[in-house]
């Protein structure tokens, strides 16, 4: 598939996103329903995000190396990681677990 | 940038320039793992390099991609990642007050308005560091995490099988170390669990990439009917995480102040620039009050 379009609307729309706090007077954007929104959308999200991405195949919620990946990327943050090692524990979690047979 | 730049002053001796500087190296060095997996979800090179040179938010990249790896569609996939840039449209207006960028200078802000510069720049008390921090981090950042994603994005073209090197689990780690930063209070954890219990459910009846989708309309009804101020079960809750300006990756780097959402804010509305804070009003910038105290002064 060619994902070229969307990832040229995608980054109009993000610069769009930005400049609009530049160029729209304060008092129109600005009231507290729309920065609770946003701070609830992007907790939100990357919940979901990681949800699907450790659980995910499709259309069926499949428990597979990426699940350990999830456990030890959380002890990986409760023990204060920087984010690449998180990223790197991530990864050596799946990899092993895939090495010892767990799909 | 002319008229912006600092003077006669040297970069090197502005604290918010090296704040700036550090966070930048900090950040830009995991632009390796943008690209890394970007090719691994299935875009190409430029594809990827377009992601980076173009759209410019991590947040919002990385969602991009986590939709596509998940065999979502470019549709779902743009709409998740401009959901989750909307709080780069506060962080204008924050800045638009505090840096008060004129001309083209603007254009070439907003562009480089992202969660690190943001920081940097409300961390400063003085004008001219705010400046000096917000050019320094933002173009340092785009810099290197540009720089760093090719790096990301040959080697992840040259492993192969991304799934052998656990590519796969690196990007679950990487949705949730950018989520662990603002899970600070009770009620951000609720909102996480709920939409992840949602997306759970919705997976089997929807097409991929929706789901999140889904949860995103939860969250944002939540927000839209959250009541400002604090909560009389949660006291305290400023601070919790939910203020869209809160600073991610804090554990990357050392110099770091204190969070940027207890900071400037107090100038800011003193300004008479409205600035959208739910909850700000309510708390003031009480120092040295901890969120999780849950004690009222």
């Amino acid at each position: 598939m060619n994902f070229w379009l969307w990832v040229l609307v995608a980054a109009a729309i993000a610069y769009l996103t930005k400049l609009l706090g530049y160029l729209v007077p304060a008092k129109v954007l600005a009231n507290p329903r729309m920065s609770r929104v946003a701070g609830t959308l992007t907790i939100g999200l990357l919940a979901s995000l990681t949800v699907v991405n450790a659980a995910a195949s499709g259309t069926a919620v499949v428990l597979d190396a990426r699940v350990g990946a999830l456990v030890a990327a959380a002890v990986a943050l409760w023990l204060k990681a920087p984010f690449l090692v998180v990223v790197i524990v991530g990864a050596l979690a799946a990899a092993g677990l895939r090495l010892l047979g767990w799909p | 940038m002319g008229l912006e730049r600092p003077p006669a002053m040297n970069l090197r001796d502005s604290p918010a320039a090296k704040i700036g500087a550090s966070i930048a190296i900090a950040t830009g060095l995991y632009g390796v793992s943008f690209g890394a997996l970007s090719v691994a979800s299935g875009l190409d090179f430029w594809q990827t390099m377009a992601l980076s040179l173009l759209l410019f938010s991590g947040g919002s990249q990385f969602a991009f991609i986590g939709v596509i790896a998940g065999g979502g569609t470019g549709l779902a996939a743009m709409s998740a990642s401009a959901l989750l840039g909307i709080r780069n449209g506060v962080y204008g207006m924050q800045l638009n007050a505090l840096l008060r960028p004129t001309g083209w200078l603007r254009f070439a802000a907003a562009h480089v308005t992202i969660d690190e510069s943001t920081a940097t720049a409300t961390g400063q008390v003085e004008p001219g560091e705010r400046k000096r921090g917000f050019w320094v981090a933002g173009l340092g950042i785009y810099l290197l995490w540009n720089v760093f994603t090719a790096a990301g994005a040959f080697l992840g073209n040259a492993l192969g099988d991304p799934r052998q090197w656990g590519l796969d689990g690196a990007a679950v780690a990487a949705f949730l170390g950018l989520l662990w930063p603002r899970i600070r209070a009770f009620q951000p954890a609720a909102i996480a669990v709920v939409c992840a219990v949602v997306t759970l459910l919705a997976v089997p009846f929807v097409a991929p990439g929706v789901p999140i989708l889904v949860a995103a309309l939860v969250a944002g009804l939540v927000g839209w009917f959250r009541r400002g101020g604090t909560p009389d079960h949660a006291p305290g809750h400023v601070g919790d995480g939910l203020e869209p300006d809160i600073e991610p990756y804090r554990h990357d780097a050392a110099t770091r102040l204190p969070p940027p959402a207890r900071r400037g804010r107090g100038e800011v509305s003193g300004q008479g620039d409205v600035l959208a804070r739910g909850d700000a009003p309510a708390h003031g910038d009480a120092p040295g009050r901890h969120p999780e105290s849950g004690v009222a002064p």
